[in-house]
């Protein structure tokens, strides 16, 4: 932990995040919806420690139970990703010859697809919610883990104890589950955490865009997005949920980076 | 060398046939047709029929398929639902503020991120080398339209007013007034992509700084500065070429969302007035410009690699 700072903070920063958001209910001085009308716009003050946004809202409290829908989005996302991506991976790369071939050129025309892009063409065709945004960044981000999950499946699959399994008369299911999937847990998990951060990042610009989390819910990128108008009668409803999903980035980030160098260190 | 640009070349042509289907797919499951918003919600379901009729919806999936492919190729773009007009008279403005966006944000990446790279790499360690370190990690971290707000916050408000908060101007109305409307919406998505750079230079030129070509270099006693611009740089830099490369796609994702930050009138914010407005033709035409171009790109960064890097072509 000591030689490790990255790891020590972004799992300091993921955890918080976690709590904080978990706790929200309990901790946050208002209701999420709770409108002071006299209140509007307002910077810091002892009823309203972060200020308020355009309807009066405590942004403590918004700030708060924004993190829900961000940790939600962003490791619903990332799970549906590994989900749809270590099995096409896994069983590509393992069958080889012409079915990997035909198999990594549909995931290469995916992954030529600019990852926004294929989540807003996918939330256009099934309506802006969050589920949908969820769906959206979740096959977007798919392709790339089946690259991933593949290239380490070709890694592996002629090592000696593999051969051995099928020699014995192991099934083919069985060899990929059972033996090959263990081997690439360590490369999958570092990729996962790492992609955490980057789908709360997409999550949130969807919700930017008004493509995800909907009003009147407390949401870090639609916050952003309704701060907009207001930007020049007070910075308060852009500054507090842009530092939160900012810090959120940074320690998944840390997390995933300070994770591969203790796996790597181990190893 | 020739071999290898035309397999790439084929495996690009598949690339941008299997997109093609893909926007078609996914445009074609949104609800409503185009006959209803044509008509309007009240259109009575014979003249609905009749319009679809007209307009081909009635046809086969792979037919109508076919017909818009045909089109797209021919110069024959559809007609925008929601704008009233052709849409090869909507695109041609928007993809050139998107390319003046990108090719500006490029070249300021190039020219900040591959200096401050080589700075880090040749200071390992150094206090320097983590401040930019740092400042990269915050740079990826924080989301361009965090920051595209921000700038416009500091450096586009009242108190002090240097640049618009937004919208364009045209080249004729002057390069000041045209540039100026451009620095901000650059400066947001330069500092994301600046970050990515820099750790790739810095990781990349620190792997040669260690190989023996370069210590044979110091040995010969060439100077530091020559050993790092003469000879460390040219191989220390491919793998920056691959991660500009892959920005290219975040770029195209980015530029959606610092086009409506910015209220810059381009490609990524005509993608989004077809979606608010349900309008398929314009969103398809416009969605495959903008993955194609990507497409396009990668193959152009591809060759570069190649050219700079003669084991891949002989792969």
């Amino acid at each position: 932990m000591k030689r490790n700072p990255a790891l020590a903070l972004g799992l300091l920063l993921v955890g918080a995040v976690i709590v904080l958001s978990l706790a929200a209910a309990a901790i946050a001085p208002y209701a999420a919806a709770e409108q002071h009308i006299a209140d509007r716009l307002q910077g810091p003050s002892p009823r309203h420690l972060l200020g308020t946004d355009q309807y009066g809202r405590d942004l403590l409290t918004r700030t708060l139970f924004g993190g829900r829908p961000a940790l939600v989005l962003g490791l619903g996302a990332v799970a549906l990703g590994l989900a749809l991506g270590v099995p096409v991976g896994l069983a590509s790369g393992y069958a080889g010859g012409r079915t990997d071939e035909a198999v990594m050129r549909v995931v290469d025309a995916f992954l030529s697809f600019p990852a926004l892009l294929l989540a807003l063409l996918i939330v256009t065709a099934l309506g802006a919610t969050t589920g949908h945004a969820l769906l959206a960044i979740g096959v977007a981000n798919a392709p790339g883990i089946a690259r991933i999950v593949r290239s380490q499946t070709l890694a592996v699959k002629h090592e000696e104890f593999v051969l051995a399994a099928r020699a014995q008369g192991d099934s083919h299911g069985y060899v990929m589950l059972g033996e090959i999937l263990p081997n690439l847990l360590p490369p999958i998990v570092i990729e996962a955490t790492i992609r955490v951060g980057f789908a709360i990042l997409a999550g949130a610009s969807l919700s930017f865009l008004g493509l995800g989390v909907q009003p009147p819910q407390a949401d870090w990128g639609l916050m952003i997005r309704e701060a907009r108008q207001y930007i020049f009668l007070s910075s308060w409803p852009l500054l507090c949920p842009g530092a939160a999903l900012a810090i959120t980035i940074v320690g998944f980030n840390l997390f995933g980076d300070g994770l591969r160098d203790w796996l790597a260190a181990r190893a | 060398m020739a071999r290898y640009v035309v397999g790439r070349g084929l495996s690009i042509a598949l690339v941008l046939v299997l997109i093609s289907i893909i926007v078609f797919a996914a445009t074609h499951v949104l609800p409503g047709s185009a006959a209803t918003l044509i008509l309007g919600e009240y259109a009575t379901p014979e003249s609905l029929r009749a319009l679809e009729q007209e307009l081909g919806l009635d046809r086969p999936l792979a037919v109508q398929y076919l017909a818009w492919v045909g089109g797209v190729v021919t110069g024959d773009w559809g007609y925008s639902l929601a704008m009233k007009q052709p849409v090869t008279a909507i695109v041609g403005l928007r993809l050139r503020n998107s390319a003046a966006l990108a090719a500006l944000t490029l070249v300021a990446v190039i020219l900040v991120a591959i200096p401050l790279g080589t700075v880090a790499a040749v200071r390992q360690g150094r206090w320097l080398d983590l401040a930019i370190l740092t400042g990269s990690y915050l740079g990826i971290s924080v989301p361009e339209f965090v920051s595209g707000m921000l700038l416009i916050l500091v450096l586009a408000g009242p108190s002090l007013h240097w640049f618009p908060t937004g919208d364009y101007a045209p080249l004729a109305a002057g390069l000041r007034a045209w540039l100026s409307h451009l620095v901000l919406p650059v400066l947001a998505l330069t500092l994301v992509l600046v970050a990515h750079v820099v750790r790739q230079t810095r990781s990349g030129l620190i792997e040669v700084l260690r190989s023996p070509y370069v210590r044979t270099a110091r040995l010969k006693g060439a100077t530091e500065r020559r050993i790092v611009l003469r000879h460390a740089l040219r191989n220390g830099l491919l793998p920056a070429v691959t991660v500009i490369a892959l920005d290219l796609g975040y770029l195209m994702g980015g530029i959606v969302v610092v086009e409506e930050v910015f209220a810059y009138p381009g490609m990524g914010r005509l993608i989004l007035y077809a979606i608010q407005n349900r309008d398929v033709p314009l969103l398809q035409v416009s969605i495959l410009i903008v993955a194609a171009t990507y497409t396009v790109a990668n193959f152009g960064a591809d060759m570069l690699y190649a050219w700079l890097d003669p084991r891949i072509r002989y792969r």
